[in-house]
């Protein structure tokens, strides 16, 4: 039996294709989100991946921002309870999901089946998101791909103080524009996404293991910054950009067994 | 016949909500004093007088509900309001501004024209009260200088311990005294003490009815959408010292029994989970608040925002202390402990499975506080709870997706909770 997770979110989407539940078939990520060609390419690679079709899947969740405006699901869950599946399948022993995505950053607390203890989200604001970071990469004339590799090269942060995204571009200019180096700035900018979302970790209480994901735990600095604030290890998920989908099939299995 | 006989409970509703803006509007008209009052003040002093009352509370949210504030948000920020002061503050500025500038003039501003704004008239007076926040102070006072009128201000202090202690009453009392001795200097005339009487028994004659239609959240399925009870809030707001809200309380409590009795349910079988709803509602996206839970077979049962307006008291007590009592004791007025109790009682009798909390940009009051009172709510009896960013009455405060995304997982975790109870 195939299930198929779609996650469409702000700035990617994704689609995880499961056999019987267990089995990851396709894993494709497409960096365009809600209201673009997207989730239809995401679709396409998948089905072209695993050779199936649409006929093949018995049961269809979306998840993410634009899960329901995406046409041909048979169910819509939310992406809280999406990661929450995705990461307890994949790592057992997690307990902290810290899941940064394109506009939205979370922290879900699991017990040890893997229920929702509790989840906070961000603010109506684009500080500590993806976003946050894609702003930063133009003005640091970066992308977002190098900015982990540039922050090793750092020898410090260099403080970024403001958490609105429009303030701490013009901080960041005016580091810029004191010759502030380059590689300090990225770092102190990993620094203040990691601050924001280890504010939504705390609020649920931080239990190990620790497993970030979205598709900011790519970037390898996000993640070491969030090791040098909570002080504790942070696992990466396997796929992490990915992990909301693929609970999204674990749900399509278990509604398609009940079918 | 009488015009309100064979009337539903809604068409009271809308009925009496217009007369209560005609009242006033006949009122400036015969040369007859009109007051604007918190939606909290007590209105009994007035009403004794014989003065017409409007809200701006009230008359703010109905033109979020309508989806005109930004208008008259616009109008307010023109003027130097700042957006992060109360946006039913901004609203009412702003309408107030248009008068003012239509009285000045005689030509109608074209905001006003175009604006779904119930039309009631200016004050010749306004009645202030800070049992549920202090912006109400600097607002009404603002009315006053800006239209050059009285202001009453009825000073009711923070219960920082509970219970309530006497001399905190004794004050309250004092103060409501001195508001009539106010009263009787603006209205030139004596206050009527038999009268005033009356009119707290009719007080607690629609705070009866009021009470009753909230006790139908007990029931499991419940026969009332708590999304209702907020459109009725208008006339406990605004019309509770007159029989329009007793009438059309009774009228909807009565609905809703027989609704009970022939075993019809507000989500007609289809309520599948149930929420407390903590904070102000969303009035210009009351709808999509509602729809949402709705579409997911959630139903609201609980919120205390309604329940502010529970104020009972001893109407024939002459010393004053059980009407300050009610006047003190609202739930946003006293210390955390007591509004995370107060909370927790509602969620019992709601039967809730989970709660929402309403970030609410414009009540500092009830919003700041949300973050440790859901903590403490949790620890003690578990529920799960989310919350969101939202307004009042500013549109622009609120984000759709992110409301679907919140209540979405809320109910999953609901049904989580259920199906592992079973």
């Amino acid at each position: 039996m195939y299930t198929m997770g779609v996650d469409v979110g702000s700035a990617s989407s994704k689609v995880v294709i499961l056999k019987d539940g267990k089995d990851i078939v396709a894993a494709e990520t497409v960096q365009f989100g809600t209201g673009s060609t997207g989730p239809q390419k995401a679709l396409e690679k998948a089905y072209e991946v695993s050779g199936l079709t649409r006929e093949d899947m018995s049961f269809v969740v979306a998840t993410g921002y634009g899960r329901f405006n995406f046409e041909g699901a048979d169910k819509q869950v939310s992406e809280i309870s999406c990661h929450a599946k995705g990461v307890f399948h994949l790592v057992p022993t997690a307990r902290t999901i810290i899941d940064i995505g394109g506009q939205d950053a979370k922290a879900i607390r699991l017990d040890s089946k893997g229920g929702i203890k509790q989840f906070f989200m961000n603010d109506k604001c684009a500080a500590g998101t993806g976003r946050f970071l894609e702003v930063m990469a133009r003005v640091l004339e970066t992308t977002l791909d190098q900015m982990a590799s540039l922050d090793e090269l750092a020898d410090e942060a260099a403080p970024i103080s403001s958490t609105c995204t429009v303030f701490a571009e013009s901080e960041v200019i005016s580091q810029l524009s004191n010759g502030v180096n380059r590689n300090n700035i990225i770092r102190g900018v990993h620094l203040s996404v990691a601050s924001r979302a280890c504010g939504l970790a705390y609020r649920g209480g931080l239990e190990k293991d620790i497993v970030m994901t979205g598709g900011v735990a790519q970037n390898a600095g996000v993640v070491r910054a969030m090791e040098s604030v909570l002080k504790k290890d942070v696992i990466v998920a396997p796929h992490p950009q990915t992990t909301g989908a693929l609970g999204a099939a674990l749900f399509a299995f278990e509604a398609a067994q009940k079918k | 016949m009488s015009l309100t006989q064979g009337m539903k409970a809604k068409q009271l509703l809308a009925y009496y909500q217009n007369k209560a803006d005609q009242d006033a509007r006949e009122a400036k008209a015969r040369g007859d004093l009109v007051c604007w009052s918190a939606s909290v003040a007590p209105p009994e002093f007035c009403v004794t007088m014989g003065i017409a009352m409007v809200y701006p509370e009230t008359h703010s949210a109905g033109i979020g509900a309508r989806k005109g504030a930004l208008d008259m948000l616009e109008v307010a920020e023109r003027k130097g309001y700042n957006i992060d002061c109360c946006s039913y503050g901004r609203v009412n500025m702003g309408y107030m501004e248009c008068l003012k500038e239509y009285a000045k003039t005689g030509v109608k501003p074209e905001v006003l024209v175009n604006s779904p704004a119930a039309d009631v008239p200016l004050p010749d007076l306004v009645i202030t009260c800070n049992n549920i926040c202090n912006t109400l102070l600097k607002w009404y006072e603002n009315l006053a200088v800006e239209l050059d009128i009285p202001c009453i201000v009825i000073d009711v202090p923070f219960n920082h311990t509970m219970p309530i202690p006497e001399y905190a009453k004794e004050y309250i009392a004092d103060e409501f005294r001195n508001a009539i001795s106010q009263l009787e200097v603006i209205c030139g005339r004596p206050f009527d003490w038999e009268k005033f009487k009356t009119v707290r028994q009719q007080t607690q004659r629609s705070v009866y009815q009021w009470n009753r239609i909230a006790d139908f959240t007990k029931y499991k399925p419940s026969p009332l959408n708590g999304f209702d009870f907020f459109n009725y809030m208008a006339l406990i707001v605004a019309c509770r010292s007159l029989d329009y809200a007793e009438i059309t309380f009774k009228a909807f409590a009565d609905e809703l029994e027989e609704n009970l009795k022939a075993g019809i349910y507000a989500f007609k079988g289809a309520e599948k989970t149930r929420i407390q709803w903590e904070g102000i509602a969303v009035w210009p996206h009351l709808s999509h608040t509602f729809k949402t839970l709705k579409n997911m077979g959630a139903i609201m049962t609980g919120s205390a925002y309604p329940s502010m307006w529970d104020l009972s008291y001893d109407a024939n007590d002459e010393t004053l202390h059980s009407m300050a009592e009610a006047y003190t004791r609202t739930y946003i007025n006293t210390c955390l402990s007591n509004k995370a109790e107060a909370l927790m009682k509602l969620m019992e009798h709601g039967q809730v499975d989970g709660i929402i909390y309403h970030l609410n940009r414009s009540c500092k009051l009830m919003s700041f506080l949300n973050v440790e009172t859901a903590e403490i709510i949790k620890e003690k009896n578990g529920l799960p709870y989310v919350s969101f960013d939202g307004d009042q009455t500013d549109p622009r405060v609120y984000s759709p997706a992110q409301y679907e995304t919140r209540v979405q997982a809320l109910v999953e975790m609901m049904e989580a909770n259920m199906a592992a109870a079973e």
